[in-house]
């Protein structure tokens, strides 16, 4: 892709042959210059028998990087007000990953103000060097500021790969680093995998998830990728990390910004069961009102959202905003237990989209069971108890 | 505020899209097509804008002739211009190369743009990326997330932004570019008062000669650093299984089964 034939337009003196140079007329004549055309099969005919000078051969420095100079995985960290986001740890993970085969290192890029409790959290995880700008003006996220020390970061360790979580601000900050480097952006990746050359393969759904894209940067470095929270597992900590922490300074001019931070505010997080990447939903096999704190404390264990049906929540046992189902909300959860639930087309309807479906139902006969990837054929009041000790007990000696 | 700039896509009105095998780019040719809902806020906040603090709205579009229709129904909310990028050398762009055009057309088209607004993603793509990288371009600042639209000052703007965990209150001086979020502004219905002189009203076209340069290597595929290698339906061999046994077996399978397929962390927070 980086070569390309320029036409020098002044250099021409005979113009009645110039059209006719290309095979496959890729040569146009455009009001006062000459182009080349999306025909042009890259063949060099025109340069080779057109005037002297005329058109030139070149590739284009600026918009490529060779490749072989860009080492190692950057993993921007995000965090707020002290506060390290999670999805942090799922891209230390997936770093970790893919540098075992290659043995390439592992960068962690905090932007911030008074980051020391955030690098020691961060030191735990085996990385090779924590690179850190503090400073007044970086507290707080503005994107000119943020974008310049990323900048000085990526210019100064020359990462090939750079992995950002798709939270609101890793999706404003990575658009605008891969712009700054004429590089590739793929959104939202559900996998990622290291080629042996150092490419890295990017795959993302399309299309509401019809379909699977497998994107590749071939020769652009460094290679960028956002990745929601909740895609990938989480990073273990390691016993003895090795650990080099650099702290970097760029030129006060850089942290100028045109925006000014009137206030903000941090937020309470509202219920909302269409955000739930984990749900249990509660259904007519549910007796009584107190028997919810069963289905809760199941819920609590898997640190999801109880969800109810329609009959639940017309009995007034739950919430509305906890209503799934065609006059409910359609929700999209990695993981969705039923429990006690028929599974009656209204209600069906909006749970096609989960991930993966669970079904506690003692009735085999029941529809929910022609829905649900794994159909647990039993009583509720029997399964659910184990199975809340059994995932409590897992959280509490983590694999 | 003399110049605000609305960019604006046409969207596949079904979510069922073909692909073609040899570029791995998607095909356009016969689908129905729309304007991209989340550009309607856009719009709409665009208009709230001008209504405000007058000016002259012009909404950009890149995309084929045919996509000139969301640009007549920008003008039938209220849109004063309408531009279109239409080359077939913007063919088979990514975020980059699209967000490189339409700097370039803003540039060409619009002396001073001073306030530019997004949608907040579309619809196909759904990357979110493209107006930030045209912020880049243009070498202005950016908000993503705008969530309301608290004052308009001579040199500058207040906006909320919404981070998620945070909320921010920012203000922002021009020329700045931003992109909304949906429900920021409910937005209005086409007018058929203004359907017949948008049918008239002529659309401004582009191509990439018009742009830049002769570095035309900048445009469509080849100024395109990501490449599509392939498409492929996603796994379909979700399992149907059925599990019967005493209760404490079948806890164990669950736990089992939701440890093994990464569903849950176990130190989640």
């Amino acid at each position: 892709m980086p070569d390309k034939l320029v036409i020098h337009t002044e250099k021409i003196t005979d113009a009645s042959r110039i059209i006719g140079l290309c095979p496959f007329d890729a040569i146009e004549f455009q009001r006062d210059h000459y182009a080349i055309n999306a025909a042009c099969k890259m063949c060099r005919l025109c340069e080779t028998n057109g005037p002297p000078g005329a058109f030139e051969f070149v590739e284009d420095e600026q918009v490529t990087s060779d490749t072989s100079q860009w080492r190692g995985i950057a993993v921007y960290a995000e965090h707020s007000e002290g506060n390290l986001h999670p999805v942090t740890l799922e891209l230390l993970g997936k770093a970790q990953e893919l540098t075992a085969k290659n043995h390439q290192p592992i960068f962690v890029l905090l932007i911030g103000h008074k980051l020391g409790s955030l690098v020691e959290t961060l030191s735990a995880y085996g990385v090779d060097e924590i690179v850190q700008f503090d400073h007044p003006q970086l507290d707080g996220f503005r994107i000119e500021p943020y974008a310049a020390a990323f900048e000085a970061f990526i210019r100064q360790t020359k990462p090939a790969v750079v992995l950002v979580g798709a939270t609101p601000i890793g999706r404003s900050l990575a658009p605008r680093m891969a712009a700054r480097f004429r590089t590739g952006l793929t959104a939202d990746c559900t996998e990622l995998e290291m080629q042996p050359e150092g490419e890295l393969v990017q795959i993302r759904p399309a299309f509401g998830g019809n379909i699977m894209a497998r994107i590749a940067t071939p020769h652009h470095r460094p290679q960028f990728a956002t990745v929601r929270y909740k895609v990938m597992r989480e990073a273990a900590p390691l016993p003895n990390p090795a650990l080099k922490i650099r702290l970097m300074q760029i030129a006060e001019s850089l942290l100028d910004s045109k925006i000014q931070i009137l206030q903000a505010v941090r937020r309470g997080r509202e219920t909302d069961i269409t955000e739930a990447t984990v749900l249990v939903v509660a259904g007519r096999g549910i007796a009584n009102a107190k028997d919810l704190a069963m289905v809760q404390a199941l819920t609590d264990a898997l640190g999801g959202q109880l969800a109810a049906t329609r009959p639940m929540v017309e009995k007034g046992w739950l919430e509305a905003k906890r209503h799934v189902g065609l006059s409910g909300r359609t929700v999209k959860p990695n993981l969705l237990i039923t429990c006690g639930v028929s599974g009656a087309i209204q209600f069906t309807a909006g749970i096609m989209n989960s991930e993966c479906i669970f079904a506690i139902n003692n009735d085999p006969d029941a529809p929910i069971f022609q829905v649900a990837n794994y159909g647990v054929v039993g009583d509720l009041y029997e399964v659910i108890p184990p199975l809340t000790e059994r995932l409590l007990s897992t959280r509490r000696s983590p694999t | 505020m003399p110049e605000i700039v609305v960019c604006i896509k046409q969207v596949p009105d079904s979510s069922k899209m073909e692909v073609d095998d040899t570029t791995g780019t998607l095909v356009r040719e016969g689908a129905e097509m729309k304007i991209n809902p989340f550009d309607l806020y856009a719009i709409e906040t665009a208009l709230r804008i001008r209504e405000q603090v007058g000016g002259r709205i012009t909404a950009i579009s890149m995309g084929p002739q045919q996509a000139a229709q969301i640009l007549r129904e920008a003008f039938m909310m209220g849109v004063d211009r309408g531009v279109l990028l239409c080359d077939p050398r913007l063919a088979g762009s990514d975020t980059l190369a699209t967000a490189f055009a339409i700097a370039c057309g803003i540039q060409k088209a619009v002396a001073k743009a001073q306030l530019l607004v997004c949608g907040k993603q579309t619809t196909d793509g759904d990357t979110a990326q493209v107006g930030p990288e045209i912020a880049e371009f243009l070498q202005i600042p950016h908000l993503c997330n705008v969530s309301g639209i608290l004052e308009l000052g001579e040199n500058a703007l207040v906006a909320t932004v919404d981070l998620m965990d945070v909320v921010q209150t920012v203000r922002v001086e021009y020329p700045c570019l931003i992109t909304v979020e949906k429900d920021i502004f409910p937005p209005r219905l086409p007018s058929f008062r203004k359907k017949n002189e948008a049918r008239n009203k002529p659309i401004e076209v582009l191509g990439c000669a018009d742009l830049v340069s002769n570095n035309l290597g900048q445009f469509g595929l080849d100024g395109s650093p990501t490449h599509v290698e392939k498409m492929f339906p996603p796994q379909t061999d979700k399992p149907r299984v059925r599990w019967t046994g005493t209760g404490a077996e079948l806890a164990e399978r669950m736990t089992e089964q939701i440890k093994r397929l990464k569903l849950w962390q176990s130190d989640a927070r």
